[in-house]
């Protein structure tokens, strides 16, 4: 992870503050998570405290900095998928794992996340497993497909 | 391919005659598979239709065994039609009609295609044929421009979508791209393109209708060494889909708008802001950057014109705040994305500290079409004042969801009625939402509004960026209003207080309305009758006082859901009544002695142990720790639990 | 150029470019703020400043809206009022409610304003924020409940400290301000400089407190309570007692301290003379060695952590004398203890400054001998004020009294070090008396005393020349880096982490007044021209030290006990 972090930097050009965020990004996609390491790392390629690189990161919803989970849900919650019910599904999804969007279970098998419109609104709540989608989703389907999933990460 | 390049190149985008010469044209034809003798399958590619299913389709008809099947060309296009179509199909045969399908799911690839070779046309999921390609014409079946759907919509900005495949360039030229670009940049300077787009009377689509010519005008005549323009494709409406559609549809448009845009006010550098969570789109529009480069139609000194030209892609990190001007700018500068104070005004002082221009997606796909048929054109649609057209995305419960393009001056009755078809599942409608999370609702009466930026705005409404979303009985409208509210709560960036605490206290307030607390007595009735008294004065003092435009419309769905649906925010907060049902926190669970078998499976369940019983005697629910969750009804096999 | 604009109906001069605040208060018209910082680019966060200008739809903020010709203004509309008094109200309706309680009780800008806005219901509810202390540090302490987010803390800290130890984290309704990965406070880049806490407009940042431990010393009969204080203390008291200052109220202030208990009341300057002194020894030292390096004065304890964190290569340089404060405690714990006959431990030692990062130098490695603090407790100027009336002490009713032998006066050289750029005027004066045993021509030193972030002057001695530079706030360091990356050498330098030193400190009032700053500095260079003993080795409190109390002293005869270590320190930067 250490050596990911400087192949992705030397992407870059340093001291440019506009980079920043680009930089970031691509780390969060490799890692899945920006870790104490990578916002060390980052400040000093573009010249700037961890303070600030901490500020920024997390002002927007897509860095996060715990590792995800192996398996990450994404929930449509726009409008039409509301409508639909998703926030039934997001409640069910939140009782049955026991943490919020966002963050990750302790065996670090699921996490999810909330997000607007996917552009399934006709077939709403949507909800998206590692690319693949679900449509019409009902919070009674959550247990057994949280199931399934444990099995396959496990059965691996 | 050289040779297909060097053809259009040479012939087409260099070609100094508007009209081309009539051997050119035929092999445009080819390109546009309009003169083809192999059969052609269009198959929808968006993110909607791959939600419902069209990559498995996309397989499906790759290994269709029929004995036609190797000379088929399969082609991927963007979208056109209904959401409910999705995934949709169209099946061109050699010399006839394109025929249009809807809802072909992998199943039903095999029969469809053992149909169509064999002229036996299932009619099932057939929606019609095209009408306009002046090929054969299939007796019976009706036309789809017929269809309310496309009748009365005015696909301009759309118009490319669904017809081609948005991963060829060559597609495009063919379809006359890229010939403005050329135009603007040999044939005129950064002030006629700016004039002419002026001339248009071409608005900001973004919602506030702020004169784009004017706009680009006040950058180029702001004395510089560099500008910047800068697309925003962000789309931050909770509820919008337009500009993903024209990404993954028509992302050559884009790219030409882009171009002249910002050869219009001299800018050598372009971003795109764009959206995340769109990997089709990005896909795309990255494609269709590179494929421009590789045409010579961006970089160093395009076309030997000596203008160049760079466009950068970046994604937005995700936060909804972004897509406001200022905000956008702190982003791309690396900062957290606070709005900043104006003035100055990004087109004198924008990014970098240089002037910049800032448009919507929707605004720039119009441009090339300014350039390419002229300002009188574009007046020549819509109203005096707002020309043109308007994209809306269209959802909620609406029958036909969809992106629909209508004429300015269009009436919201026709667009949600008559193209959208009303409300799914013979419903009543109850309202349509306009502006997302900072809209305003319509009610049925009022739907006679025309589409029009001034008339909207003297009604104290606003446009928003086009997200519509179809409202019907079975929705309750203070909840909804507490959904747009827990967005914007979230998504304000916390950088002012009217907006960071009013959006908190409007939350909370509106929580107090739609949930029971465990012991009220009248006391607390007032209380929560005195929150929603505050909330007018909060709404009106976030409105007067917030720094930038999201918290000064945070409270629009609130206040106009308050001046239309008064008498539901009282049922909720005397009667303790959600007369849509769906308030969970205001409902009231009992058990039926006579049906409870004392199995005690509820009351094991129960979050907040409200249920007591003994074993094999009926069970009962304390009302006063119940917190509505209906868990318990869902349990229960006996359906003793009751709910009112 | 000027300009007429409409103001409530009446006309007033505006000029062209400045911001409608400031139009409005150079003509009488006081409207509230709350983000707003003089001589910072205005963010607008607060929107308290709001008024309404004819043909805008909505209000506009004074603070940062420029002023144009067309204007009409009403600044006290009831739409206007309306707008602040709901801003502050919404404010308030998750607060804490802790004012009897809260550190700034009676300095709160925010207490302040609902007072002026006439708040005196609450309309809106809100479930309470809940509390989150960070007491972490030794000199600050967070209480995140009661921040406001006006941003004013994270822009000093930014961009006059340059730490960058302060930022916003997250947004919307999670939004708070923190230091880097929202850790504690103690594993960050803070240097304790305070300076975020005298512009907190509430009691969100504030001193760590020391009184109670005080106090609880004070009633305990075994220990010999012992204070020491530096020249500003005094000034700083006089005007938290809200008393006129003048030169005679540092006598008072000794009786006023033993009244309250203390045994004995000793001069911090005297161990700034003794700082001096050492220091002026080491640069002769270095001098006579042709060393190419500078001396970096290192009595600002929050510079000296500074560089420990940011510029590790340069602490070799740093003079390793102790700071005033350190010497002068350790001067207590071994020559007052031996002299009294009382051992170090049954000591309890105080030290009044106008320094935050002091209450942190007090704890470091290194200012501690066989298990005994140097300096036991540092109390602020503003702690010491509460203490003063806690005791109930009658301030305008003390007769004067001296300090207490042998700590018991300083040269004015001593009081010029709380200014920025006097303590290498000090130094270099003293280095030139020791030299040439003629007292320096003070006007060489003239251009110590400009008002720029970064200023330099050489001296000459007779036969060599005396480079110095001085970086007036860490802004100043900048300045200094360039200079030296393009070849200039210094023999010493200072940098002091408060803008304009000491009298800026982040212990003294929060009231104070610019011109009150002023007129600190100006008494203190006017003293300075004044007094009788100018130089510390004239000061005869000094000399008894040297000449007597060293020799007859086994423990501090080596006198490195005057002297400590720096190292590099490892925290998130
Ligand atoms: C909170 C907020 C969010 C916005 N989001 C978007 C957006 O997602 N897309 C967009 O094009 N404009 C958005 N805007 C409007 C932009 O600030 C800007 O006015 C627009 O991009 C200008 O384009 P136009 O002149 O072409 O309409 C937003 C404005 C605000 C206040
Ligand atoms: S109105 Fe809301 S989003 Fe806009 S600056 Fe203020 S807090 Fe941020
Ligand atoms: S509705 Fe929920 S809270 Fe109420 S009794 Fe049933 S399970 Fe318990
Ligand atoms: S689950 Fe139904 S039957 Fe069983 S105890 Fe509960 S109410 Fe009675
Ligand atoms: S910060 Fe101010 S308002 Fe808040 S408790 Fe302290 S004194 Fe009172
Ligand atoms: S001011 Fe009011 S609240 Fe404060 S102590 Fe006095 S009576 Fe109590
Ligand atoms: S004490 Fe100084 S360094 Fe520490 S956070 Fe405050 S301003 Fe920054
Ligand atoms: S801690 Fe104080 S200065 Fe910093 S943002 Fe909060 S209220 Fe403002
Ligand atoms: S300049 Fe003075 S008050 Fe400020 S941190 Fe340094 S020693 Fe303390
Ligand atoms: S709202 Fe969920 S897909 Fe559109
Ligand atoms: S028709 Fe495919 S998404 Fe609209
Ligand atoms: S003082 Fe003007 S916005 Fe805060």
């Amino acid at each position: 992870m250490d050596k990911d972090i400087d192949v992705i930097l030397k992407k870059f050009k340093p001291g440019r503050r506009e980079e920043l965020l680009p930089l970031l990004q691509e780390i969060q996609e490799t890692n899945g998570h920006l870790s104490e390491e990578a916002i060390v790392k980052a400040g000093r390629f573009v010249g700037l405290s961890t303070t600030k690189i901490y500020g920024v990161a997390t002002f927007y919803d897509q860095f996060r900095f715990i590792p995800s989970g192996k398996v990450c849900l994404k929930i449509c919650n726009g409008t039409s998928c509301f409508m639909s019910g998703s926030g039934a599904v997001i409640n069910r999804i939140r009782e049955e794992t026991g943490f919020e969007a966002g963050q990750t279970g302790r065996d670090g098998v699921f996490s999810y996340e909330i997000t607007t419109c996917m552009g399934g609104c006709h077939h709403g709540p949507v909800l998206s497993v590692n690319g693949e989608y679900l449509t019409s989703v009902k919070p009674e389907q959550i247990p057994d497909l949280l199931k399934k999933l444990k099995f396959i990460i496990e059965n691996d | 391919m050289d040779d297909l390049k060097k053809f259009l190149t040479e012939k087409v985008l260099l070609s100094e005659s508007d009209t081309l010469p009539p051997e050119t044209e035929k092999m445009l034809e080819v390109i546009r598979r309009e003169k083809t003798d192999k059969p052609v399958i269009y198959i929808s590619s968006g993110t909607s239709s791959i939600i419902a299913g069209s990559e498995k389709t996309w397989s499906e008809v790759k290994n269709y065994p029929g004995e036609n099947s190797k000379d088929t060309e399969l082609v991927r296009v963007g979208c056109n039609g209904p959401l409910s179509y999705e995934p949709f199909m169209c099946i061109q045969l050699p010399g006839k009609n394109k025929l249009f399908f809807r809802n072909i799911t992998e199943e039903k690839v095999e029969p469809l295609l053992n149909g169509i070779f064999h002229s036996d046309i299932s009619e099932e999921d057939l929606v019609g044929q095209h009408g306009n390609s002046g090929f054969g014409i299939w007796q019976g079946i009706p036309f789809i421009d017929e269809l309310p759907w496309f009748a009365l919509q005015k696909r301009v900005v759309l118009g490319n979508c669904g017809c081609y495949d948005p991963e060829s360039i060559e597609e495009y030229i063919a379809r006359g791209g890229y010939r403005a670009f050329m135009k603007a940049i040999r044939h005129y300077t950064y002030d006629e393109v700016c004039t002419i787009v002026e001339k248009s009377g071409l608005r900001g689509r973004s919602g506030g209708g702020y004169p784009t010519g004017l706009k680009w005008k006040q950058a180029l005549n702001t004395a510089t060494a560099s500008r910047y323009l800068i697309c925003n494709a962000k789309e931050s409406d909770p509820g919008a889909f337009t500009d993903r559609t024209i990404l993954e549809s028509d992302p050559h448009r884009l790219v030409e708008g882009i171009a002249i845009a910002s050869y219009a006010i001299g800018a050598t550098t372009a971003y795109v802001f764009f959206r995340k969570d769109s990997p089709v789109a990005l896909g795309k529009l990255l494609g269709a950057i590179a494929s421009a480069k590789d045409y010579g139609l961006l970089g160093h000194n395009i076309h030997s014109s000596g203008y160049n030209l760079d466009i950068i892609v970046r994604a937005e990190p995700g936060a909804f705040v972004c897509g406001e001007e200022t905000a956008l700018i702190s982003t791309l500068e690396g900062r957290r994305g606070m709005p900043q104070l104006k003035p100055p005004y990004p087109a004198i002082s924008g990014l970098f500290g240089k002037p910049t221009v800032i448009n919507n997606v929707e605004t720039l796909m119009n441009v090339p079409l300014i350039m390419q048929n002229g300002p009188e054109w574009f007046r020549s649609m819509g109203t005096d004042t707002s020309p043109g057209t308007k994209v809306f995305s269209v959802g909620g419960k609406a029958r036909l969801a969809g992106v629909i393009e209508v004429e300015m001056g269009t009436t919201l009755r026709s667009l949600v009625e008559d193209i959208a078809g009303g409300i799914r599942e013979g419903k009543e409608l109850k309202a349509v939402q306009m502006g997302g999370a900072s809209g305003f609702f319509i009610t049925p009466e009022n739907l006679e509004l025309q589409i029009d930026f001034d008339i909207i705005r003297e009604k104290g409404l606003s446009m928003g960026a086009g997200g519509l979303i179809v409202v019907d009985e079975q929705t309750c409208i203070v909840e909804l209003v507490r959904y747009y509210m827990e967005f914007i709560r979230n998504e304000s960036c916390g950088k002012c207080i009217p907006c960071r605490e009013g959006t908190s206290r409007m939350l909370e307030i509106l929580d107090s309305v739609i949930r029971k607390p465990a012991n009220e007595d009248s006391g607390t009735t007032l209380e929560r009758f005195k929150g929603v008294m505050q909330l007018e004065t909060i709404a009106t003092v976030m409105k007067d006082t917030s720094l930038c435009g999201l918290g000064q419309s945070a409270p629009n769905p609130f206040l106009s859901a308050l001046n239309n649906f008064r008498e539901e925010f009282e049922e909720h907060i005397f009667d303790r009544k959600c007369r849509a049902n769906v308030c969970r926190g205001l409902r009231t669970f009992s058990i039926d002695v006579e049906k409870c078998t004392g199995c005690t499976a509820c009351a094991s369940k129960c979050p907040v142990n409200a249920i007591y019983g003994t074993r094999l005697q009926p069970f009962f629910i304390v009302e006063e720790k119940c917190t509505g969750c209906g868990i318990c009804f869902d349990i229960c096999k006996f359906s003793a639990i009751k709910v009112k | 150029m000027l300009f007429t604009i409409q103001v409530n109906n009446r006309k007033i001069r505006a000029e062209k470019g400045e911001t409608i605040l400031s139009a409005l208060n150079r003509n009488g018209i006081i409207i509230p703020t709350l983000c707003r910082m003089k001589d910072f680019t205005p963010t607008g966060a607060c929107r308290i400043c709001v008024v309404e200008v004819e043909g805008r739809e909505n209000l506009v903020t004074a603070c940062s809206q420029p002023v144009e010709e067309w204007m009409k203004i009403r600044t006290h509309s009831p739409r206007v009022i309306t707008a602040r008094k709901t801003i502050v109200e919404l404010l308030l309706s998750n607060h804490p409610d802790d004012c009897l309680y809260c550190d700034k009780n009676l300095n709160c800008e925010l207490q302040k304003l609902a007072e002026e806005l006439n708040i005196r219901e609450r309309r809106i509810r809100a479930r309470k924020i809940k509390p989150r202390l960070d007491q972490s540090s030794h000199a600050i302490v967070r209480e995140l409940s009661k921040c406001i987010l006006c941003g004013r803390c994270v822009r000093v800290c930014e961009e006059v400290i340059t730490t960058t130890s302060l930022d916003f984290i997250n947004k919307g309704s999670k939004i708070h301000v923190g230091p880097s990965m929202d850790r504690d406070f103690n594993f960050s880049s803070c240097i304790n400089c305070g300076q975020c806490v005298m512009v907190c407009p509430t009691g969100a940042l504030h001193e760590k407190h020391n009184i109670n431990e005080v106090q609880e010393y004070l009633n305990n009969p075994e220990f010999m309570k012992i204070i020491q204080y530096s020249p500003l203390v005094a000034s700083g008291i006089a005007e938290e007692l809200g008393i006129r200052y003048n030169r005679e109220f540092e006598r008072m202030l000794n009786s006023i301290l033993r009244k309250i208990g203390f045994e004995k009341v000793f001069a911090a300057g005297a161990g700034t003379d003794i700082c001096l002194y050492e220091i002026a020894e080491q640069l002769t030292e270095k001098v006579k060695e042709k060393h190419d390096k500078p001396l970096y004065i290192s009595a600002c304890p929050a510079w000296v952590k500074y560089a420990e964190q940011f510029m590790p290569d340069l602490i070799p340089e740093l003079s390793t004398v102790k700071s005033p404060q350190q010497v002068t405690g350790i001067l207590i714990k071994t020559v007052v203890a031996a002299e009294t006959g009382i051992r170090p431990e049954k000591i309890f030692s105080v030290s009044a400054t106008p320094c935050l990062a002091m209450k942190f130098e007090a704890r470091r490695d290194g200012m501690m001998r066989k298990g005994i603090s140097d300096v036991d407790t540092v109390m602020t100027v503003r702690e010491l004020a509460r203490l003063i009336r806690l005791y109930g002490v009658d301030v305008s009713n003390v007769a004067p009294e001296p300090f207490d032998e042998p700590l018991s006066g300083y040269s004015s050289s001593a009081s010029l070090t709380e200014v920025s750029g006097g303590f290498a005027e000090a130094v270099g004066r003293l280095y030139l008396f020791m030299k040439t045993g003629k007292e320096a021509d003070r006007q060489m030193f003239r251009k110590l005393r400009m008002s720029v972030s970064f200023r330099e002057v050489t001296v000459n001695s007779g036969e060599e020349e005396l480079k110095i530079a001085v970086a007036d706030g860490l802004t100043g360091l900048e300045k200094l880096k360039r200079e030296q990356a393009a070849g200039k050498n210094y023999d010493l330098i200072e940098v002091m982490t408060c803008p304009g030193g000491c009298v800026n400190g982040a212990g003294m009032p929060f009231s104070s007044a610019r011109d009150e700053k002023k007129t600190r500095v100006k008494t203190i260079y006017l003293a300075d021209d004044t007094d009788a003993i100018n130089t510390p080795s004239k000061s005869p409190v000094l000399i008894n030290i040297y000449e007597k109390m060293i020799k007859e002293n086994k423990e501090i005869s080596d006198r490195k006990i005057f002297h400590t270590h720096f190292e590099k320190r490892d925290v998130l930067l």
